[in-house]
Formats: C-alpha cells, structure tokens, sequence
C-alpha cells in the first residue's frame, strides 16, 4: 500500500468513527453540510433562466402577516402576498380603498399572525382558485384570489381566542374550518380567570367558501374549554367528517406547560359536518348575538367594503346529537392529518413516543357498537382500542405533522430531534429518516393534503437556521428545505431563506394557476367613483376642507402634474387610475411628507392617497415604481398655501398639456387633424408663477 | 365566352377576393426585450386593431415616446372606402364570370391590379407618414436622422423594436385572387357557346 493511499485510509475511517461518535453524541442535525445533499442535487433544483418553476408554493409568513410564494423545485422567491399586514410596499393597508381589509370590531389592525393555508379544492383535488388563510391573534380567515395574487375577503371569526386551527377546507370547499386555540368565555364576559373549567368554552367554526365575497360562519359548535389546535377534513369516505386535535383536557388554567402535558392522552375531536348542517336546517342552531366583520374587495370599484354581522348560529352537541366523538390520543396531540384515501388520521402527539393513528372504518363501528368509555358534556370518548389502526413505534422525538405522497407512505416532522421520519401505512414500518436544520415545524409535499399528492419533493418549514446561511445579528432567516422523495430515500436537495416563519404551506402545480393569471383591470371596467378613463377627465376640486385629485397616470407623466390652491390642513385625496393596459405596468405615487405609505396602482386600478399637508411650501410628488426610460421625469408639485390663502386651486391637467395626439393615444377615440394644438403643444404648459 | 372551367376559376377568384374583408389584411408585428410576448396589429379592411385587445394602445403608448401620431382608425379615410369597394368588385367579378365574356374578366383583372398596386403603394404612404411625420418637439427620444417606417413585407429593427409586416389572411386571399384572376385573364382561350 503506498503511502499517499494509506493516508486516505486512514482519514476515511477516521471519518467514519467520527461521525459515528458524532452521530451518537449529538443529534444527527450536526452533520456536515457537506455529507448531505449528493452531487445531482443542484441540477435537479436547477430551473434555467427563462424557464419556470414546476410548483406555486404558498408557504405562510407567520407573524408577518403575509403569504410567501416561492417555485419549486428552485426555492425562488416570487412573491409576497401582504393579507393581514400593511405592506409599505404596494400600500395594501395603506390606501383608502384597501384600509377596509384590516378592519375589524377592534378596530383597525394593521398586523397578525399568519400560521396555515389551505388551496381550495375540488373533488378532493386542488383546483387552484383560491387560497385561504388563518389569522391567529385577532380571529380571522382570508381568501387570496389566485387570478390576482391579492387578498380578496377576510371574514372575523366571533366567539373564538386564538385561531390556530384554521383553515383547514373541505374536500368540495364546503367549509373552511376554524378552532379556538385559546378557550374564553363565551359570549365574552368579566369572569375570574380561576373559574376555567366552569366559564371557558371553545368553538368551532364553519365558515361557508365556496363562493367568492360570501363568507360567513355558517354555524359555530360550542365544546369543552380546551386548547383547540390543529385540523384537517376528511376526504373520499371521511368527506363528510372533520378532525380537531385539542390538548389541555386538564382544563389547566396557569403554567400550562407542566399543567397541561399531565394527561396521558388528549383528544380529537370528530366531527360530521353534514350531521351539523342537518340540526341547523332542522332549528336545532340558536341565534346567538355576535358582532364581527366581514370584509371584502368589490371587483369593480377596487375599494373594500365592510359590513358588521351582528348574530351567529351556534349548536351544542346536546342539541345535535351524534355529530361530534372525541378519540382519545397520546399526548398533547398537535398534528391532525387525514390520508388520501380518508381511512387513515394520523395524529402528531407532540409529546407522544409513538405515532399514534385511527382508522375511520373503526371509528364507524366504534360508533355504531356504542364503544364508549365515557361522555363529556354530551361528547362520547370512544375507546382507544376501538379505533386504533396502528401505532408508529419509536418514531423520534416530537411528532408533529404528516404529510402523505400517494404511493403509501407518509412523512412525520419531528420538531424535537429535528428530522423526517418516512413510515409506511398500514404496516407502521419506518423505512427512512433524514435530518432536518433545524427544528421542523411542518412539512409540506405538493398535494401533500389531497386525494392525489404529488409524492416528488417534500417541503420541511424551519424554525431555527443556526449554521446554514451567513449570520445576519441576534436574528436569523427563516428556512425551508426542500427533499426528493421520488426514489426509496428522502435525498436534500435544498434550503432556501424564507420571509417570516413559515408554519404550513401548500404547493400546486404551476399548469392549474398559471393559465388563470389577470393581466391588468380592464379600464372600461372601472368603477371606482373617482376612476379616469383618459386624460381629459382629470381634475381638481374642493369640497370644504376636502381636495379631491382626478389624477392619470400613464408612462411617463402624472396628469395634472402640478397643483395650486391646496391649502395647510386640507384633506388632499389623491385619486389615481393608472391608465396602462398591459401586464406589469403598475404605476408608484408618493408624496413628500404624506403620513402614510406609496401607492402602488395596478394597470387600470383607481388607487387613493390621503395627505394632510401641515406646513406651506411646494412638495414634491414622484412615480415610485420603475416604469420607463422616463420614470424619473414622472414627477410633480404640490404647492401648499396658508389658509384662507386666495391661490386658486387647479391642477395643468390636459388642457394646459395641450397635446391633443397623446390624449388620443391614451384610448380616447376622437379623430385628431394631424395639425392642431400639436402645433403649440406648450401653451398653457406653465411654471407656477411667483407673487 | 369562356370555358366553364375559366368561369369556375374566376368566380373563386371573385369570390376569395370578397371573402378577403373577413379577415385581417396585414400583419404589422413589433417585438422587443421587453415585450417577449410581441405587440401587434392587424389592418383591416375597415379599421385597424391590436392582435391583444390592448395592443393598438400599448403601440400608441409606446409611440409618444418618438412623436409618432397616434394610429386612430376612424381617422384613416381610405378604411370607409375599402371595404365597400373590395365588396363591389367581388360582385362584379363574380357577374363577370356569369358572362364568361373573355373581355370582361381582362378589363375586371386589369382594374383589380391597379387597386392592388394603388392599396400598396397608399399603405406604403401612411406608414412613411406615421414614420416621419414625428412631433420632434415633443418626443422625449430623439435619436437624430431616425424615421420609424415599419416595411411593408419583411422585418425591420426601429430603435428596440423590431417590426415585422406581412400579409394576413385577408391579404393572402387578395393575392390570390389576383394571381387567379390573371391566370385566367391570360391563358383562357375563347370557346363558341
């Protein structure tokens, strides 16, 4: 053995006792990056210049509020959805016509905590129409419409404290469900904290989705004051059932993290929603006052619309029987997760040693046999043995959530020891493992929450990144990664930052949206009331302390581009369509000293700026957002006079541009002589005049 | 008279030239880096319109920026007179191969000619006037000696677009029955009735 080779020898074993040691010592996590990933991994997340994605992934933003829309398999970020948070950006929250969507009975919030989505569904299967999604702090649920990218309707979820469980859709997009996390009282009331077991109730929610602008909580089910966490509705013969985990059944009120891990088993609530719907159509439901918002985006005006619901039907389970079982399931279960073909709900027991997972044909004849151990409140406990299909043994430590690939197998994060543990159904086997960086939340395969996965790639979200990318301060990026699991093991091919903490996420392929995609707003179709369609409309006018701005804005000018006769303590309302017709040609608008954020006009949009100026002078205005070779010129001013200051108020809109060639070629139809005022094409084209 | 088979041939050629006003004429193309999707127009007998339903006003848009004039249909005359006129000699052609009169078909195809070569070089002049005829006082891209006449068959590069024009489907049945009409003009033969 020459010496150079026995040198190699000895430092690959050297590596193989090392690692062991490693492996043994520590939690597989710590591996070097460089053992993991194999030499094809970058191509097979590689998507050429030019090229797209296979995947829209929607991965949740947490506490930003907001939705992250990344391809798959290349981890690009597309986009970033703003539903429940103001976003500077685009001024969603900001402008008068969307500062409605933030509105609740609190009052206007501009901020929440964003944990899961749900793709709408058809048949089972993704349709790629909508997304849904939850917000925790203030009870909420949101529909983004998937032709826009835009967040279209958010419905307040009343009689709830903490929507966590939430919103978890039915497999024809029946419902979208929502849960208490926190039990309150209900209706809300001064009590004593220490009267928990006596005064805190949870609900459950059913919030009608299948139609665009209509949400509503159909019906909500008042439960036992427990902690309400995760959901997932049933699919093929389950359709018609959803699944709730629930911890604290210790109905602990105080240090909840020993309080409430001290049962050895919680529960999952199974619930027949065709049962429910059944007892609201039969009279059961009473008429309980609630007041919550419903908010929605009007198409034709662009401006959002509240309306304050003031009652909600609400059933106990004494008043409909047989509608609601709880499953007795170790320990503190998180995860409620239903496989493709609904007979299988595997439940993520956070502190469980197994995984512990029910069939649905036991649970029917546990039904049917009456196999009851006991009763809470009107809810039957079905027996453990009755309906246990089988337990994963020794999974790890930590099971959370299982996501499915269709070909039999499933996929269980394991927050604590940090890795993907890959079982079979039906015979519980572990067949592999791969370690995750770190601290797995969710995990996500495309369809993943479907009839039909899409078993090609599986999606871990990550709680913590120590070690994967350059250190950015006491705060470190968020982190997805993404795995092949097309062939026996689970293979990493990626990690990529992500915005926020990304809780669940749902991928689609890209086919079932792409086609869908709105290019602009049709300008005819505008009907904001104060929309131009073309130059000549634009305008300037006062009513009292109130000064309405007409304004057009088309690459590479605003028009009017300069105002007078605004006055110190006026309300300037600038209202501005962006004329263009043609994809990605949105238009920015911000004002110097304007309390408030940009802008943003989508291409036949009709967007509204409110300014309060408080000092005199001449402040300029300016296009934000790159829109020609021009862009910098798209500019103006404003001059602020005292008040009671007897400066007119005008604005040089088209008239004063005189350029009657460029007015026709903004849409308006009229014949033009080639010669007319094109001649002359600055008069009235004034500088504001000294006095 | 001609023979039967001349008097079929020509009706067809009356009949594509009448079918010509339900399609687009021309094709003017315009695509650029920033525009992979490509711009375009169709010319018609009777107006002018975007290949998208945009286009004509994306183009327009576009256009301010070298001063062109703003393409408005209604405001081209020779797209009122078109149409009918294309209509009438599609009738006529077709009365002409009723009487299968040899002299007709040539006097009908002689005429049909010379409106082809007259459209042509008229398409020709509006796109030389849309193309120098610029509001250079108001153009905010100058680029001196630069005029934007797209062609009239073929491909040119104007600043960053580049311009394609060809016939359309209108155009190809015109050139057709041209090339009919004169196949038969010159090689039918006179037969007794």
């Amino acid at each position: 053995m020459s010496a150079p080779r026995r040198t190699g020898w000895i430092a690959a074993s050297a590596a193989i006792v090392a690692t062991l040691v490693y492996g043994f010592a520590c939690a597989p996590a710590n591996r070097p990056a460089g053992t993991i990933g194999t030499g094809d991994a970058a191509s097979k997340v590689y998507v050429a210049p030019g090229t797209h994605d296979e995947f829209y992934a929607f991965l949740s933003g947490g506490f930003n509020g907001q939705v992250g829309v990344y391809g798959l398999p290349s981890g690009r970020l597309l986009k970033i959805i703003p539903v429940f948070s103001q976003f500077a950006e685009n001024g969603y929250g900001y402008s008068e016509e969307t500062k409605p969507m933030l509105e609740t009975t609190f009052g206007n919030i501009p901020w929440d905590d964003l944990h899961h989505t749900a793709l709408s569904q058809t048949n089972g299967e993704d349709d790629g129409r909508w997304l849904f999604v939850n917000a925790n702090n203030t009870p909420r649920v949101a529909r983004v419409d998937l032709a826009t990218f835009e967040t279209d309707e958010i419905l307040q979820i009343p009689n709830s404290g903490g929507n966590h469980g939430s919103p978890f859709i039915t497999s024809n997009s029946e419902y979208v469900l929502a849960s208490t996390r926190f039990s309150v009282p209900i209706p809300q009331a001064d009590v004593a904290i220490a009267d928990y077991a006596k005064s805190f109730k949870g609900t459950i929610s059913f919030v009608k989705a299948d139609q665009p602008g209509k949400m509503d909580v159909a019906f909500q089910l008042l439960v036992p004051g427990y902690n309400y966490d995760l959901a997932r509705a049933g699919k093929g013969p389950s359709k018609d059932w959803v699944f709730f985990t629930s911890y604290n059944s210790e109905q602990a009120y105080e240090k909840l993290e020993v309080n409430a891990s001290k049962a050895d088993k919680d529960f999952i609530a199974a619930i027949n929603w065709k049962t429910l719907e059944a007892c609201v159509a039969g009279g059961k439901a009473e008429t309980w006052p609630a007041q919550y918002m419903h908010n929605t985006m009007d198409h034709a005006t662009r401006t959002a619309q509240n309306e304050v619901k003031q009652s909600v039907k609400v059933l106990t389970p004494t008043t409909c029987p047989n509608s609601i079982y709880f499953l007795p399931t170790p320990k503190s279960p998180h995860g409620a997760d239903v496989d493709p073909s609904g007979e299988y709900i595997v439940a993520g027991g956070k502190l469980a040693t197994v995984i512990p997972v029910h069939s649905f044909t036991k649970l029917q004849q546990a039904i049917k046999d009456q196999a009851f151990e006991t009763t809470i409140d009107g809810i039957p406990v079905i027996k453990y043995e009755a309906i246990l299909a089988g337990e994963v043994k020794d999974p790890g430590l930590g099971p959370l959530h299982t996501e499915f690939d269709g070909q039999g197998y499933a996929y269980t994060s394991m927050f604590i020891s940090s890795e993907i543990v890959k079982w079979k159904l039906g015979t519980w086997e572990i067949v592999d493992r791969a370690p995750t960086f770190y601290s797995i939340g969710h995990l996500m395969i495309p369809g993943g929450a479907t009839t039909k996965p899409s078993g090609k790639y599986v999606v871990a979200l990550n709680k913590i990144t120590k070690d994967r990318y350059l250190p950015t301060g006491p705060e470190l990026t968020q982190s997805a990664q993404i795995y092949d699991i097309s062939g026996e093991r689970m293979k990493l091919l990626l990690d990529f930052p992500t915005t926020g903490e990304p809780h669940y996420g749902n991928a689609i392929a890209a086919d079932k949206i792409k086609p869908n995609q709105k290019k602009f707003f049709t300008l005819a179709e505008n009907k904001h009331p104060q929309v131009v369609r073309n130059e000549k409309e634009t305008g300037v006018s006062r009513s009292g302390k109130t000064v309405h701005v007409k304004m057009a804005a088309i690459r590479s000018h605003f028009s009017p581009d300069n105002l007078e006769g605004v006055q110190v303590g006026d309300t300037v309302l600038f209202h501005i369509t962006n004329l263009e017709q043609d994809w990605d040609i949105p238009h920015g608008f911000a004002v110097m000293g304007a309390t408030n954020a940009e802008l943003l006009i989508m291409p036949g949009e009709t967007r509204t700026l409110k300014w309060v100026p408080k000092t005199v002078g001449v402040y300029p205005m300016y296009c934000t957002d790159f829109c020609s070779a021009l862009h910098q010129e798209m500019s103006g001013y404003v001059r602020v006079s005292p008040v009671g200051s007897s400066v007119p108020l005008k604005g040089n809109s088209v008239k004063a541009q005189g350029q009657v060639a460029r007015a026709a070629a903004r849409g308006v139809t009229l014949p033009t002589p080639p010669s007319g005022e094109g001649a002359n094409p600055h008069a009235g084209h004034s500088m504001p005049q000294p006095r | 008279m001609v023979s039967q088979r001349s008097r079929v041939l020509f009706a067809i050629a009356a009949l594509a030239l009448g079918a010509a006003v339900l399609f687009p004429l021309w094709r003017v193309s315009l695509t650029a880096p920033q525009y992979p999707e490509g711009l375009g127009m169709y010319i018609w007998a009777h107006t002018v319109a975007g290949i998208s339903p945009n286009d004509l006003q994306n183009i327009n848009g576009l256009n301010h920026y070298i001063g062109m004039k703003a393409i408005v249909p209604e405001s081209i005359p020779e797209l009122k007179v078109m149409r009918p006129g294309i209509l009438a000699m599609a009738a006529l052609g077709l009365f002409v191969a009723f009487t299968g009169r040899l002299r007709y078909m040539r006097w009908w195809t002689g005429v049909l000619v010379l409106s082809a070569i007259v459209g042509l070089v008229d398409f020709w002049r509006w796109e030389y006037d849309y193309g120098h005829d610029l509001d250079l006082e108001n153009a905010p891209i100058k680029v001196p000696g630069m005029t934007y006449q797209p062609p009239l068959i073929g491909s040119k590069n104007l600043l960053n677009f580049t311009a394609t024009s060809l016939p359309a489907t209108g155009g190809l049945l015109a050139i057709g029955a041209v090339l009919l009409s004169l196949g038969v003009a010159t090689r039918a033969r006179r037969v007794t009735a």
